[in-house]
């Protein structure tokens, strides 16, 4: 199965191109990464047509799709999701959505409990509790740092690197920063092959819109009392 | 027509997801998802809750037009797709499903302006456009008086509002009115029951020797009369206030648009654009035209709104001028110049 792989969600942009065999040997055939919080748009395509070159495939030979469903910053992410969405429907491919955090979990290789941690912006982080590397305990949520129950475990990702001063020792080796397509694609074939479900490629946003419904119109008059 | 290459056309800048299909000057398809009932309760588009909303529409609209065109992705000869001016995240949902679409059907991708699309659309309606011609674009983000030498290459700006779109001053004179969002509707309905000369507000930039416009005195005009109103226990006569405020509106909008095509020798005026629907502007500017000689085309109101048939009717344009496609690089950009039909 030749799956396509791409996450949006976090300041990088990365892709990957990954197969597995029928009895679910992983090949990766081609990945890229790059950081640039505000040129997800501009990256994205570009990224995927190297890609498919690097690897010596067409789009068109693609079994199907798989994209980061955030958490994360919402103009990004939805790149990542329209982007899937289309090729999806041109394709007549599936599209399988993976949790980001979930990704950048699965880069960890770890096999101890840990919590995975992306900036949310607004002071906040999106973050998630895992036993090890496969295996999130509970949902996504978003939190101010200090709020987040870490129970005392090591933190990973971008979100522990930024309030390191908040989050104290535990966030001394927040390696891997950021998702790498590569261990996506990696881990949604797992899941594929396994006959495991993969979540819709619907974004979580885990918080509404900002959005005030306005109050009387304001005064122009001065009145002299 | 069907020499002509099928565009698929793709627009997102602002609160509706619009897919259209066009060969030439043919309409084939022309789908819209619209969140503006999203939008009602906070009196204006809220970007966020219009961006979400294009994300979950965008396939499922190319798959309606698609079927209304009776046509399959795999006849699609170019996709078009609006790159600005709109709201950032909003334009990034279609610009990046176009990358998408142009890629999986290996075909090129055209970022076009959303406000030369909104002349270009009138095409499908009367067919091919004379050149030169005028246009006056008024909808909620926009108030533009153009010269379209060329839809593809050459299009000047004349004028533009300095603050507040038309269509916003409808919005926000409704809700001195209590009337609903969007305002033009319900304040054009308002209109034809009152007295228009009861009240005299004032006309924005009236005879400045610019084709500039400016809405938000008059807003402020009408909100100081409401105020004064009702400080001295008068009741609100809605409905004279709308007349009068939709007189002043048009009024400045036609005379404007009128001027512009003596003063440049152009006998065709293109009204379209969101507020193009109002019937107060459709019955002036055709009076004026008819006296100063000039024809005078309006879009259907479905066409005048935002949609997709517009920015596959530019994207026609564009490939029949033979311009280069855009790359996958391509960016939205929120302000980008009505001079430029083609983003780069």
């Amino acid at each position: 199965m030749l799956l396509l792989a791409f996450d949006t969600a976090t300041p990088a942009v990365t892709a990957a191109i990954g197969e597995s065999s029928a009895d679910g040997a992983f090949t990766l055939r081609a990945s890229a990464s790059s950081v640039d919080a505000r040129r997800h748009g501009e990256l994205l395509g570009p990224t995927i047509r190297r890609l498919t070159e690097e690897a010596g495939v067409g789009l068109g030979d693609l079994d199907g799709v798989a994209v980061g469903i955030g958490p994360g910053p919402y103009t990004g992410l939805r790149v990542g999701l329209a982007t899937a969405h289309a090729l999806s429907d041109a394709l007549g491919v599936p599209c399988h959505g993976v949790t980001t955090l979930d990704a950048l979990a699965f880069a960890t290789g770890r096999t101890e409990p840990f919590v995975a941690m992306t900036d949310a912006r607004r002071k906040e982080v999106f973050w998630a509790r895992y036993d090890d590397h496969l295996t999130r305990v509970g949902e996504v949520r978003v939190d101010r740092p200090a709020e987040v129950d870490t129970a005392s475990l090591p933190l990973v990702g971008h979100g522990a690197d930024m309030y390191a001063d908040v989050l104290g020792d535990a966030a001394a080796a927040p390696e891997p920063l950021h998702p790498d397509a590569a261990a996506m694609v990696e881990l949604a074939l797992l899941r594929l092959h396994r006959g495991e479900e993969l979540p819709e490629p619907n974004p979580l946003y885990l918080r509404r819109p900002d959005a005030v419904a306005p109050g009387a119109p304001k005064k122009v008059r001065q009145w002299v009392k | 027509m069907s020499d002509h290459p099928l565009i698929l056309g793709i627009e997102t800048s602002c609160d509706e997801t619009g897919v259209g299909l066009v060969r030439g000057c043919e309409l084939l398809g022309d789908e819209v998802a619209s969140s503006v009932d999203q939008h009602a309760r906070f009196g204006g588009v809220v970007p966020e809750v219009a961006s979400r909303a294009h994300l979950e529409a965008m396939t499922p609209t190319v798959q309606r037009a698609l079927d209304s065109a009776g046509v399959k992705l795999s006849d699609v000869d170019a996709i078009a797709v609006t790159a600005g001016p709109g709201l950032a995240g909003a334009l990034l949902v279609g610009v990046s499903a176009a990358k998408a679409y142009a890629m999986a059907l290996d075909k090129p991708l055209y970022g076009v302006n959303h406000l030369v699309g909104h002349v270009a659309v009138d095409q499908l309606e009367h067919g091919p456009l004379p050149k030169p011609a005028v246009a006056l674009l008024v909808s909620g983000g926009h108030t533009s008086l153009l010269l379209v030498n060329d839809l593809a290459t050459d299009v000047v700006s004349l004028g533009d509002t300095v603050d507040d779109a038309a269509g916003e001053a409808y919005d926000k004179v409704a809700r001195l009115l209590d009337l609903p969002y969007p305002g033009g509707p319900p304040i054009d309905r308002a209109a034809r029951t009152g007295n228009a000369r009861g009240i005299r507000f004032p006309r924005g930039k009236w005879g400045d020797g610019t084709y500039d416009f400016s809405f938000s005195g008059l807003k402020t005009a009408v909100a100081r009369h409401v105020e004064d109103a009702e400080r001295a226990g008068q009741p609100l006569v809605v409905a004279d206030i709308a007349a009068a405020f939709q007189e002043s509106v048009v009024d400045v909008l036609t005379r404007k648009a009128v001027d512009a095509c003596v003063e440049h020798g152009v006998s065709t005026l293109v009204i379209s654009g969101g507020v193009a629907a109002n019937s107060a502007l459709r019955a002036l500017a055709e009076e004026r035209c008819r006296e100063a000689g000039i024809e005078l085309r309006v879009p259907r109101p479905r066409l005048c709104t935002d949609n997709g048939a517009m920015i596959a009717a530019l994207g026609a344009e564009v490939v029949a001028a033979g311009l280069p496609a855009s790359t996958l690089e391509l960016g939205t950009d929120t302000s980008l110049p009505v001079e430029s039909p083609l983003a780069v």
